[in-house]
């Protein structure tokens, strides 16, 4: 392979041995102004993994209640009780919004301040229980915590009876940035701090509950502060092993206006291309179109991506951020993406079982 | 996805070989044996040598070659070409005097035959009253184009050109393409040379690249069958080449064109080029499909990853081409941006007045200070230049 940027040389000698990159080369692979060099690494370890395969999902998205005792300051969508446009779902309301032909259905919301576990336990299990053939991915480790905070409940314990209602996975938010510095500046202190976030992934993977990992970027971070996270999650993955996908997320700017616009495409494809390559032990890193743009997601299958997300027909958290995409993308449209780089999209659920190989 | 629809939709068309975004590759091939080393190196080899790349090398970029490793090749050339990091603008607006056309290109949007109760044509008042407008928010150039109305003499044409350059000496009058020329000599039973040398006299120094379309034979048949063959775009450009006038290329791709033709279409800018060195640049866009003729054949887009390959294969291709534009306007802004790693070196203009893609449902707007941002946040140095690409002001 020809650099620009020689210096990438070394590292490109490290991924072809399957040598681990350190914190440094990590370092280099974010500063490096050679974005198609580090894409070129990226995408032979993804065609190493995957081939032309991409993956995607006929998905629901459900929030159940906006309300938050939290008051993170990078949320738009989080509101208190009697705000204006703050809401509670039912449960017959939740069981209503899953389609017969979706495969997963991603249930996330706010920290409630009354909604006792056992809500969430009945939601789990209703929705189970109406369409048993759709796989459940809920509550971040985040609102596992929160549950810990609010009831006493040991994750432990919440993720046993989550799964036996019919828990299937558990999605990869809450993260954040895994930094002190930032929890305190951005008023996510009141949060799963790094530690507890990387220990209830790792009861849930002992538990055998796959589960994902996040990373919000593209506001006041710093890179060493991307790189740390990514390490921290690699770690934690050498120790539990649970952890089916890395899903960058690109902060939206909205109303919270933590910088004045959404970080750049090409900071979206070198943060998707240096995860793909620090995290050699994670089995695939997401470019999450509805955050990302179709036009970046299409480009990002070049730079180390594997999957796109899915269809998720409601995504209220980033739409009232002001995310730019539209919302319920057709499967259409997820191919239109995929087959725009070249690639072959893949129909998966959850855990990634391949439901069909879609044509290139 | 362009090979598929294009089939699809291009009846009379005979199979060449499709465009593609991607490359071919299998799960678990061993990462120590890149999958086309081989070309690469004698691609990158060819133009470091300065030597001219044929057209079989034409067709591996097109067809074959690894997005980002023809992404780094044409960086390369960009960066051997011009080292610094620098990307350039202009202020510029696009309005149009009329949109009465007899021609009936089937990917236009924008046109009405004459007579149409939505036809339109503004008086030489008119039109500088839209040229005052941008110039009064900092517009140096004015790309002017429109229709091909066959009622407008020669004197019309004229005085565009003389009342913009008395009352706004700032501004560049970067008026007429290369079908309008055709037009305005039918009309005025002048020859294309004698009407060059008339906007000369009136004080014109550069004609817009548009009405290009992908000159080849086969193609422009197909889609514009009134504008004429490659020849009629290539007589303009070369006799005002000939008289001084500099001018842009463009392309529009994303239609019924095969690899060949768009072969044909840089084969034929690349070969005038060398006579005169009159082309500022190459700008590439996609067809959009909004609302035209040619919607019922072409369902789709072509996308951000095709659009990245003509960029950076025409970097390589056009080794006597200062500059490679990256269309914000036609493309969208995110791919713009990722366009600047891909062989571009100009990101077009601010667009304050812009018809025709609206009139395809494509709307995109900008202003100076976005501009500036958007070109720093994708890693570049802006710069403001004018029509010939002299710049005004490095940020």
């Amino acid at each position: 392979m020809h650099f620009a940027d020689s210096r990438l040389g070394p590292v490109w000698d490290k991924v072809q041995r399957s040598e681990r990159l350190s914190r440094e080369d990590g370092a280099l692979l974010f500063e490096t102004q050679d974005l198609l060099g580090l894409g070129q690494m990226a995408d032979a370890v993804k065609s190493r993994r995957e081939g032309e395969r991409v993956y995607f999902v006929i998905n629901r998205h459900i929030t159940p209640t906006n309300l938050c005792v939290l008051s993170c300051r990078f949320c738009d969508f989080a509101r208190k009780k009697g705000q204006p446009g703050a809401y509670e779902h039912t449960i017959e309301d939740m069981v209503a919004m899953v389609k017969p032909d979706c495969r997963e259905a991603h249930i996330v919301g706010g920290h409630h301040p009354d909604w006792p576990f056992e809500y969430y336990e009945r939601v789990i299990g209703a929705i189970h229980a109406a369409h048993p053939h759709v796989q459940i991915k809920a509550f971040t480790a985040a609102e596992i915590d929160y549950f810990w905070r609010r009831w006493k409940i040991e994750p432990k314990e919440s993720l046993a009876r989550l799964k036996a209602a019919g828990l299937d996975s558990m999605p990869g938010g809450g993260a954040e940035i895994f930094s002190s510095r930032l929890a305190k500046l951005l008023h996510y202190t009141g949060k799963a701090d790094p530690e507890r976030w990387c220990e209830i992934h790792g009861i849930a993977h002992g538990l055998g509950i796959r589960t994902n990992a996040t990373m919000l970027y593209g506001h006041v971070e710093t890179l060493a502060e991307r790189v740390e996270h990514l390490i921290r999650l690699r770690e934690q993955q050498d120790r539990s092993g649970g952890f089916l996908t890395f899903v960058p997320l690109a902060y939206q700017v909205g109303t919270t206006k933590l910088v004045p616009r959404q970080t750049p495409p090409t900071d979206s494809l070198r943060t998707i291309a240096a995860a793909r390559l620090l995290l050699d032990n994670f089995p695939h890193v997401e470019a999450y179109w509805v955050v990302l743009g179709e036009e970046t997601t299409s480009v990002a299958l070049h730079f180390g991506a594997d999957d796109v997300n899915g269809t998720l027909e409601d995504e209220r958290i980033q739409h009232m951020a002001g995310a730019q995409t539209p919302a319920g993308v057709a499967r259409e449209q997820l191919f239109r993406m995929i087959r725009d780089a070249g690639k072959v999209p893949v129909e998966r659920d959850a855990l990634y079982n391949v439901v069909q190989v879609w044509g290139a | 996805m362009g090979g598929p629809d294009m089939e699809m939709g291009g009846p009379d068309m005979a199979p060449h070989t499709p465009l593609r975004s991607g490359h071919p590759g299998k799960a678990g091939a061993p990462l120590d044996c890149p999958r086309s080393a081989g070309r690469a190196d004698d691609v990158r080899g060819k133009v470091a040598a300065g030597q001219r790349l044929t057209r079989e090398d034409g067709r591996w970029l097109l067809a074959e070659a690894p997005l980002l490793e023809l992404g780094a090749l044409s960086q390369e050339a960009r960066f051997a070409r011009i080292p610094e990091r620098r990307v350039t603008f202009v202020i510029d607006t696009n309005p149009n005097y009329t949109n009465v056309c007899i021609t009936d290109c089937q990917f236009c949007a924008f046109y009405r035959k004459p007579g149409d109760p939505e036809a339109y044509t503004l008086t030489v008042d008119e039109v500088l009253a839209r040229i005052e407008s941008a110039a009064s928010r900092g517009a140096t150039t004015v790309l002017l184009q429109g229709g091909h109305n066959p009622a407008l003499p020669l004197e019309y044409y004229l005085s565009l050109v003389r009342e913009t350059l008395r009352r706004f000496p700032e501004v560049t009058p970067h008026f007429f393409t290369a079908s309008e020329i055709q037009t305005i000599a039918t009309v005025s039973g002048l020859t294309v040379g004698d009407v060059l040398d008339r906007l000369h006299e009136a004080g014109q120094r550069t004609l817009p690249g548009g009405g290009a379309e992908v000159l080849s034979s086969r193609v422009r048949a197909r889609i514009a069958p009134k504008k004429g063959g490659p020849e009629a775009w290539l007589e303009v450009h070369r006799e005002a080449h000939r008289r001084g006038f500099k001018s842009t290329a463009t392309m529009m791709y994303g239609h019924v064109e095969q690899v060949d033709d768009v072969l044909d279409h840089w084969d034929a800018i690349r070969k005038l080029q060398d006579v005169y060195r009159g082309f500022t640049a190459f700008v590439p866009w996609s067809f959009k499909p909004g609302n035209t003729l040619l919607e019922k054949w072409i369902k789709h887009y072509q996308g951000p990853n095709m659009y990245l390959r003509m960029l950076a294969a025409s970097r390589l291709y056009l080794d006597n081409f200062d500059h490679i534009q990256a269309s914000w306007f036609s493309e969208g802004k995110r791919a713009g941006q990722i366009a600047l790693h891909f062989g571009a070196d100009d990101w077009g203009g601010t667009l304050f007045e812009e018809n025709v893609h609206r009139a395809a449902d494509y709307v995109n707007t900008i202003g100076v200070e976005e501009m500036i941002d958007l070109i720093r946040d994708a890693g570049f140095t802006p710069a403001q230049r004018t029509t010939e690409y002299d710049i005004v002001k490095a940020y």
